[in-house]
């Protein structure tokens, strides 16, 4: 007997146009002591099991069938105040947002205390001193002092931390941990999941991880169940089911993972989901639509299309008409860089480093306040008149990360990608107009039909296309590829990534790719920039990067990524390794 | 909604988005307070859109009015003549039939005024918060004084000047001026509203990827945020139709309003008020009866569509 079995659950969620089975006949069993992952994309079902066992399913969800025993004794029917009592004291829960699952109107203290008495017999000040007890062992450095603190005075990390000491407080025997550190950067992420993996050894509680990624399944976990639209799949030992998969579910999405390790030429086409893209035909740029009104290569033309020279920017933290007692937060601090033609350039780094406002002072949605940015030898930071810009920004198109907010949910596809081609007059008529949107859809694996629907009918991946259909319709040279699937599942992402790097050597694009996934730039680029804290500190070739790290940031980065070495290397396009 | 709310994020955006109108239409059905509102209302429209149709009589035709009809009781009093079926007036009007023509009035100063309020209130707001910082002061300034004061004084103020400087009779101008000054005073709302939506559109990437293709800021504005913040106003202006038609109906009572000749709710109100202490309470209670349920009819609709919308409103 197991300290959580879990035997045919079923989840309904019944709606007036029918039930919609969320979890479908899954077994699973988990011992004190161990983390057993529970892995899938977005809307198999893993996050509904857990909320399942915590008797936390949002009406009008309901077990359908099914147990769940903790220590043999069944939970699943029990009344609500009954149920109430063993949430809190043998299974408690870690959220995804640290931000949000705090309160942030009480001190860290006064949460703790609260949680800490309604579990145990304690007095105020037993119960003073079990919170300070817990910070410590979770790891917050002055543990006395920081417990009288609000949660914004935490870290992202630390607050993190903080949700963690709060679900030990009744001394669980379960632990359910959602999506733990999606919200955190790489290296505060690999900081908590040590934390996690050390607790449940020390205190012998059993780990439920919920995540959608494998490098942190692969990491972290001893076994592992992947699901797919509500069932599991495969279960068993992480070493042998992400190293030597059964299931065609499985193997798919263990080859859609970008691996640190090896570049890969194209991810493999994967057919178990989402309909597989569509091939589509090889352009001539010499006649097709997409090539007409590119200067030629033998022209005036720059060796670096974008150059940086000394960029700097700031945002002002506190207004004053007082320029003494204004406040600035220099986001991009000196960044000088270039980007050759035709090449794809990465930029990484960890959130608040400043890659983003990069991409958006390139783009001219920010105004540098200081540095020049060169545009194929024109300064476009300093460029005054609307008349002045045009020709730049039809050169010049980005991608955008969240695939629900970039496509504005009123209009038509086809007025969406039709909109960059209306404004810079790039087709004679209406009808050349509706045949260029039709085509470029075709092209991005859409199909012509796309064009008279609007964006909700789209799934993130399809949107997603929809948003590269639109940056090509200006016939770009260059394109700012802002985290562009990073929202995305991974084996979605796998697709995105095909198209971008295929549009890219068809029609000799130059990229700006900027992303916090170090796995997914070596796959991408061709040179890589290092940000942190505003600063460039590091550029070089990929292969050069990954295998003789110079900078000590970049070193950091690149010990922290998961290592995925045992992962199946079954049907994958490896590239050779750059001489 | 609720309901399907639980399905997977790429799952549920398509099912609900996808069945926005039939779930509409679900909540309502399902709400009987808002079919019976429904109901009114448009008993309401119809009356007052066909009154020249089905009225039983033209209260304004001077040739069928007779003095001799004055102050008849309803049809089923002992008095009563079932010829006027809520009694007369003391010029032998109907009272059924100028409450119809009444309703006229009162919907068209209304929709007038609340269409002319939301212009001014969106284009206000649109530009307060999408271009943001000294125009957005001042703006927003001029919106919180002209809140301090009560909408009805300052629609008191506006026609009262207007009447001073425009040389016109009141028969004539009566109409547009309330129309001029209900609207006026009503914007305020709609821009707060407009402003706040808008400052939330702006930030998101669709209107970012507008400016880096190069859209101009005026066609950003109208064509990417202004259909993506017509939500909320337009609960504002149902609501506001019955705010409307209210202040119409006091403007009309304290006299300042449409002329006796052609009476508004508002003014059969405030004739029938002479008679109330001496016995001919038909002649004010009908018409405030049927001001009450127009106004309550409306407000109850705009209310549903608040709640039915809101939880979409992200």
């Amino acid at each position: 007997m197991g300290l959580l079995d879990i035997r045919n659950l079923t989840v309904d969620f019944p709606s007036r146009r029918g039930t919609f089975t969320a979890v479908r006949d899954v077994a699973l069993d988990v011992q004190r002591g161990e983390i057993h992952g529970l892995v899938g994309e977005s809307g198999a079902g893993k996050s509904t099991i857990g909320n399942a066992i915590m008797g936390l399913l949002e009406p009008p969800g309901r077990i359908a069938s099914g147990e769940i025993e903790i220590e043999g004794r069944r939970i699943e029917s029990l009344p609500p105040e009954e149920m109430r009592k063993v949430r809190g004291k043998t299974v408690s829960m870690i959220f995804q947002d640290p931000l949000s699952s705090l309160n942030p109107l009480f001190t860290v203290e006064r949460q703790l205390v609260e949680t800490i008495r309604e579990h145990n017999r304690m007095s105020e000040r037993e119960a003073k001193a079990f919170a300070v007890d817990l910070l410590d062992q979770v790891g917050i450095p002055k543990p006395a002092e920081r417990v009288a603190q609000y949660p914004h005075q935490f870290s992202g990390g630390m607050r993190q931390r903080v949700v963690i000491a709060l679900a030990l407080c009744s001394n669980p025997d379960l632990v359910i941990a959602d999506e733990p550190t999606t919200a955190l950067d790489v290296s505060i992420q690999a900081q908590i999941l040590n934390l996690i993996r050390s607790l449940c050894t020390e205190r012998n509680v059993g780990v439920i991880l919920v995540t959608h990624d494998m490098g942190v399944i692969a990491e972290t976990t001893d076994r592992v169940a992947v699901m797919y639209r509500g069932r599991i799949v495969e279960r068993g030992a992480t070493r042998k089911v992400l190293g030597d998969p059964d299931h065609e579910y499985t193997k798919s999405l263990v080859a859609a993972v970008p691996r640190p390790d090896v570049r890969l030429h194209r991810f493999p086409m994967v057919s178990y989901i989402e309909g597989p893209a569509r091939e589509f035909e090889a352009i001539d740029l010499g006649k097709h639509w997409l090539g007409q009104g590119r200067r030629d290569a033998s022209n005036d033309r720059h060796e670096n299309l974008i150059e940086l020279r000394n960029l700097e920017m700031d945002f002002e933290t506190r207004r004053s008409i007082f320029p003494s007692r204004r406040r600035h937060f220099r986001a991009v601090d000196g960044v000088s860089l270039q980007i050759r033609e035709g090449e794809i350039f990465g930029l990484v780094g960890e959130s608040g480093s400043g890659k983003s406002t990069v991409a958006r002072l390139i783009s001219g949605l920010y105004t540098p306040t200081g540095g020049e940015i060169l545009f194929d030898g024109t300064d476009i930071a300093r460029l005054g008149a609307s008349a002045e810009r045009r020709p730049f920004q039809r050169q010049m198109q980005m991608i955008f990360q969240d695939p629900y907010s970039s496509l504005n949910p009123r209009m038509r596809v086809a007025d969406i990608v039709a909109e960059p081609i209306r404004h810079h007059n790039l087709a004679s008529g209406g009808a050349e107009r509706r045949a260029v949107v039709e085509d470029l859809l075709e092209h991005v694996g859409l199909g012509r039909e796309a064009a008279r629907k609007y964006p909700h009918e789209f799934s993130g991946g399809q949107r997603q296309r929809i948003s590269i259909a639109r940056a090509l319709a200006t016939r770009p040279r260059f394109l700012i590829c802002d985290e562009p699937t990073s929202a995305l599942d991974v084996s979605i992402q796998a697709q995105i990534l095909n198209l971008l790097k295929d549009l890219q050597e068809e029609l000799r694009l130059t990229l700006l790719f900027i992303s916090h996934d170090l796995p997914v730039m070596r796959q991408m680029c061709h040179r890589i920039g290092v940000m942190q804290n505003g600063r460039l500190c590091e550029v070089a070739e990929t292969e050069d990067l990954f295998e003789r790290p110079q900078h000590p940031h970049t070193q950091e980065l690149v010990r922290l990524m998961p290592r995925l070495d045992y992962l199946s290397r079954r049907g994958l396009d490896m590239e050779p390794a750059h001489a | 909604m609720s309901e399907t709310r639980q399905i997977a994020p790429d799952e549920r955006r398509g099912i609900l988005a996808r069945s926005l109108d039939s779930d509409l239409l679900h909540s309502f059905l399902a709400s009987k307070v808002t079919v019976l509102a429904a109901i009114v209302t448009a008993v309401f429209f119809l009356g007052a859109l066909l009154a020249p149709l089905i009225a039983p009589h033209d209260p304004f035709d001077l040739r069928q009015i007779s003095i001799m009809d004055s102050l008849v009781p309803p049809a089923w009093s002992d008095m009563g003549d079932p010829r006027f079926l809520l009694g007369t007036d003391d010029q032998g009007r109907d009272i059924l039939s100028a409450i119809m023509y009444g309703a006229r009035i009162s919907l068209a100063v209304g929709f007038c005024s609340v269409i002319l309020a939301a212009i001014i209130g969106i284009t206000l707001g649109l530009v307060a918060g999408y271009v943001g910082g000294f125009t957005d002061t001042v703006i927003m300034r001029i919106a919180d004084v002209q809140l301090t004061f009560p909408a009805i004084l300052i629609a008191l103020l506006i026609n009262g000047s207007v009447h001073a400087v425009m040389d016109v009779t009141r028969e004539q101008s009566a109409f547009w001026v309330l129309v001029v000054s209900i609207g006026l005073s009503f914007w305020v709302q709609y821009a707060r509203t407009v402003r706040g939506s808008t400052l939330v559109e702006r930030n998101r990437e669709y209107v970012q990827a507008a400016r880096v293709i190069g859209v101009h800021p005026i066609r950003i504005m109208i064509r990417h945020v202004l259909p993506n913040v017509m939500g909320p106003v337009l609960v504002i202006a149902t609501i506001n139709l019955a705010l409307a038609i209210i202040t119409e109906a006091t403007l009309s009572f304290l006299g300042v309003g449409i002329p006796p000749t052609q009476p508004s709710l508002g003014t059969l109100i405030r004739i029938g008020q002479d008679f109330l202490f001496s016995g001919e309470w038909w002649i004010t209670i009908f018409p405030g009866f049927a001001l009450a349920a127009l106004v309550l009819a409306v407000n109850l609709l705009g209310d549903w569509l608040r709640d039915a919308l809101n939880p979409k409103l992200r």
